[in-house]
């Protein structure tokens, strides 16, 4: 298993960690997986929701302190 | 299903900037076919060498300039190198401000009237800012 890369989002507002995410994603290779770090709220459920909606696998949620960790790996 | 998502943007306030910049962004990246019509007050921001920074309306928009959310610019930059949004301006704004094609950022284009827009626009969501 490969390591996860890890992207910094902290500080950043809705949808700022998510277009890190997918800016990230677009450069990745398929089987990748990538861990978003953000402080965004928001972002808990709308990155599942595009993962969902585009068609990629959600890994893991975790809070650790007031940085939520949200791992996801591109399918296609 | 992707939509079609129609935005006129032509206010020049920072919030109103800031969230047709939040919608485009993010049902562009979804998969949703967007097209963003810039004019009236919304125009000048795109023209090289204007000021980035739109003047608040109320509260939030004050609120938003101490902060790291994301500036509006970036975000439409990101809905169409990230989800083909395509950014056009409004023709009519341009004449008014007797600037061409040169003298938009790279990005914004072709000048569009509100004819063809329309009928482009014809079937889709249609929202305005």
């Amino acid at each position: 298993m490969n390591q996860a890369k890890v992207i910094d989002a902290c500080n950043s507002f809705c949808p700022g960690p998510l277009m890190e995410l997918i800016s990230h994603m677009k450069r990745a290779q398929v089987g990748d997986t990538l861990e978003l770090l953000s402080t965004d709220q928001g972002s808990v459920t709308d990155v599942p929701a595009w993962i969902r909606k585009v068609g990629h696998e959600m890994v893991s949620t975790e809070q650790v302190g007031k940085v939520w960790h949200i791992k996801v790996r591109k399918v296609k | 299903m992707p939509q079609r998502i129609n935005i006129v943007c032509m206010s020049g306030t920072r919030e109103k900037l800031q969230m047709a910049a939040m919608v485009a962004s993010v049902a562009a990246v979804t998969g949703d076919d967007v097209t963003v019509f810039f004019s009236m007050n919304a125009l000048p921001y795109f023209v090289k060498g204007h000021a980035a920074e739109a003047p608040a309306e109320g509260e939030l928009g004050a609120l938003i300039a101490g902060t790291s959310v994301p500036p509006f610019k970036q975000l439409f930059r990101q809905a169409a190198e990230l989800g083909d949004a395509k950014l056009l301006p409004c023709s009519m704004a341009m004449d008014v401000m007797k600037i061409t094609a040169e003298d938009l950022e790279p990005g914004i284009g072709p000048p569009t009237g509100l004819t063809s827009f329309l009928s482009d626009a014809e079937g889709g969501q249609l929202l305005t800012f």
